[in-house]
């Protein structure tokens, strides 16, 4: 009997899928990138120009716990100098440790107290809140994804980091988000339960926990680049592409040669395999 | 192995470790086992599998080395592994997209089965020890894939570790005893890795046997006619290690486009998420390889009957042996055998199509569609319906039936018959015992 009630529920489930409301997401507006195809590479000084913004305006919520700070000065990375080639003797990267806003909670080893000490070059960028729950309870509930990954666990990487980070617009009239929640387009989500106008017209996208993060000029660029929140948007969403991805460059490198040699290697073994197989019929 | 050893010992020591352990002479043969020379290139994916196997080990090996088997350690490791471990970002995509490679070859390898009745008899034994593998490779993979600990990785071992839960009575205490707990969590992790680490040479172990039931009957051959004289084969080596090595260079240049310039290709996003059990993603998928069973478990509304399909649709492949009546070897010689297997082939494709989606989704998003039973008829759950039935009807009704009511074409006496009659096909000071060299 029991079965029989759950195959019947499972029946009715599959046919009444259909009439729940379906989470929408507003089509990506894709970017050309430095680093799109077989054999773009990052662009340095817009890696540069992308840590300022993550550093100024992301880092306020969002940690980034696989990048320490001498992977900055890494080869590929927005600071890499073939001067230094132990990224930690990097003087830039010594001074981005030294006057990061966070210190690093330690243990004092004489009294085992919970203390902070400064930065070194050797520890992650030190992450805004000290847990997820102060991470939540400082953001209305919502936890702000930690960024080291952020570009391979989305749907369009980079550039639906762009799309979400430069959308800064009134929201539509009609539309009331709940408490500490902003409309985006670009956030796959359902708000048909907060509109109010025209029910065949619902606003595509969802309601995210984050303000709009950025407008024009909100970081500067030291080396004289526009600032528009669509160009940080850009530069941070190409900085973050680097975070998840820090070896690209080199794999894509590597794979250059690779295909060579495999490319030279493939004719000599067929041409062996012709002159072995000369004198055979098959 | 097949036929009398031709190896002479010709140093003393040659001798005295032949009297005592004949390796050498075991190697010896094997490199001159007699193989057909009218092998194509589907007969390379042998050669490619085995490469295949021991790229996974000697990665899987390295990997686990850096790795750590944690529920909290599990997806920082592999991080870890991308970025500080030397070239393991290398060694990782190797690993993971050779999983995918080993499949796209196995798959190869038992189409071409199929096709040249590689299952008949006297192969029937070398066929069930074929399918064995895949089986456990399967499992291997599936393990595999857990370990990373991200989103997918959690979501996928509850899903599969629930199908098992379908069968009455046994079923949930099965589930609470292979998760090592009443849900997945870190104990599963840990069993997982282990497994993961067994099953490869597991399958090793397996592949000895396979090459051995192999070496008793020796190769079939695209004609499906049996070798008559020695003028039939060649050695294996130089000939086919050749070859085998040529084919095996093309593919690892596949292989390399993928490791080099779209290793997440095959993956999914979700992945890069570390697992949680409190947020389910919207869309749980397995990898690709298993969509075809994917869409045939889901293609039945009730959990139990489901899971019984997908185990009868791996049953089918193990029987395969007894299903076909059929005393001509190769499907060259059987027009209409042909056909049906053309059709087999895409409707393999379809399922793993249909695994893919979500089985309400609609396949034209233009159309309307009707309601049929559960679902409309305009959705992915019906076209797997079809293809699952096709699937069922091929081995069930259609191979079994083909064989005794067909009219095959005519075979070749001999291997060397269609070779020779071919007039391209003899060039001039071609070697009349080609047998000889090497």
């Amino acid at each position: 009997m029991l079965r029989k009630v759950l195959a019947l529920a499972v029946l009715l489930g599959l046919a009444a899928a259909p009439a729940l409301a379906e989470t929408t997401q507003a089509p990506l507006r894709e970017q050309h990138w430095s680093f799109n195809g077989p054999l773009g590479m990052y662009d340095q000084a817009q890696l540069q120009r992308g840590f300022k913004v993550y550093a100024q305006v992301c880092s306020q919520c969002h940690s980034i716990n696989y990048i320490a700070f001498h992977n900055l000065g890494d080869p590929g990375g927005p600071f890499w100098n073939p001067k230094y080639p132990n990224s930690n003797d990097n003087p830039v990267v010594k001074a981005i440790a030294a006057g990061w806003p966070r210190q690093v909670p330690d243990i004092n080893a004489d009294t085992g107290d919970a203390t902070h000490r400064p930065a070194t070059t050797a520890d992650v960028l030190v992450a805004p809140f000290p847990n997820d729950a102060a991470a939540r309870a400082s953001n209305g509930g919502a936890l702000p994804p930690d960024m080291s990954l952020l570009v391979s666990a989305r749907e369009g990487g980079p550039s639906y980091v762009y799309n979400i980070a430069s959308y800064n617009a009134p929201t539509p009239a009609g539309l009331t988000p709940p408490p500490g929640k902003y409309y985006n387009p670009y956030f796959s989500g359902d708000v048909s339960g907060s509109w109010t106008g025209d029910p065949n017209k619902v606003p595509v996208g969802g309601f995210i926990g984050m303000p709009p993060p950025l407008t024009d000029c909100k970081v500067t660029f030291d080396d004289g680049t526009p600032c528009a929140k669509e160009q940080e948007a850009k530069d941070v969403a190409a900085f973050l592409m680097w975070a998840s991805d820090p070896k690209m460059d080199e794999r894509k490198q590597m794979g250059l040669a690779v295909l060579i040699y495999l490319g030279l290697f493939s004719g000599l073994l067929y041409l062996s395999y012709r002159q072995i197989w000369r004198g055979v019929a098959h | 192995m097949s036929g009398p050893s031709t190896y002479e010992p010709k140093t003393a020591i040659e001798r005295w470790l032949d009297a005592r352990l004949p390796i050498v002479r075991f190697s010896a043969d094997l490199l001159d086992f007699p193989t057909p020379k009218n092998l194509n290139y589907w007969w390379t994916f042998g050669g490619i599998l085995a490469f295949c196997l021991i790229t996974q080990i000697v990665t899987g090996i390295i990997l686990a080395m850096h790795y750590n088997a944690s529920g909290t350690g599990a997806f920082a490791s592999v991080q870890h592994i991308m970025r500080d471990v030397n070239y393991g970002w290398l060694i990782r995509y190797i690993h993971a997209n050779g999983a995918s490679m080993f499949f796209i070859a196995v798959y190869i390898h038992i189409f071409r089965g199929i096709y040249y009745g590689s299952f008949k008899a006297p192969r029937e034994v070398l066929w069930l020890i074929g399918a064995t593998i895949y089986l456990v490779m399967m499992a291997t993979a599936f393990f595999g894939y857990v370990l990373p600990w991200g989103q997918m990785s959690f979501w996928g071992a509850k899903v599969i570790t629930n199908i098992f839960g379908a069968i009455p009575v046994l079923g949930p205490p099965l589930v609470t005893w292979l998760v090592g707990g009443f849900t997945v969590d870190a104990p599963t992790l840990n069993r997982f890795f282990s497994l993961h680490y067994l099953l490869p040479f597991v399958i090793a172990g397996l592949v000895g046997l396979h090459i051995w039931a192999l070496h008793v009957p020796g190769n079939n051959n695209p004609t499906g006619v049996n070798v008559k004289t020695k003028s039939d084969t060649v050695p294996f080596h130089p000939y086919y290690t050749v070859k085998d090595s040529f084919a095996v260079s093309v593919f690892v240049i596949l292989f390399a486009c993928f490791v080099f310039f779209m290793p997440e290709a095959l993956g999914h996003v979700d992945n890069y998420i570390p697992a949680n059990p409190l947020a389910t993603p919207a869309h749980i998928v397995p990898e690709w390889y298993l969509l075809p069973y994917y869409a045939i478990l889901r293609a039945i509304p009730d959990k139990l009957s489901g899971v019984i399909a997908m185990g009868s649709a791996i049953a089918c492949i193990f029987a395969l042996p007894w299903l076909d009546t059929s005393r001509v070897r190769s499907m060259r010689y059987r027009p209409q055998a042909k056909l049906y297997f053309g059709i087999f082939f895409v409707v393999c494709l379809i399922l793993g199509f249909c695994g893919a989606h979500e089985p309400d989704d609609k396949l034209w998003p233009g159309s309307i569609g009707f309601q049929l039973f559960d679902s409309n008829i305009n959705s992915y759950v019906w076209l797997s319906r079809i293809a699952a039935l096709y699937y069922f009807v091929y081995f069930l009704v259609i191979t079994p039936l083909l064989g005794l009511r067909e009219t095959p074409l005519p075979a070749p006496e001999s291997i060397s018959t269609p070779v020779l009659s071919h007039p391209a096909a003899t060039p001039a000071g071609a070697v009349a015992a080609p047998e000889e060299k090497g």
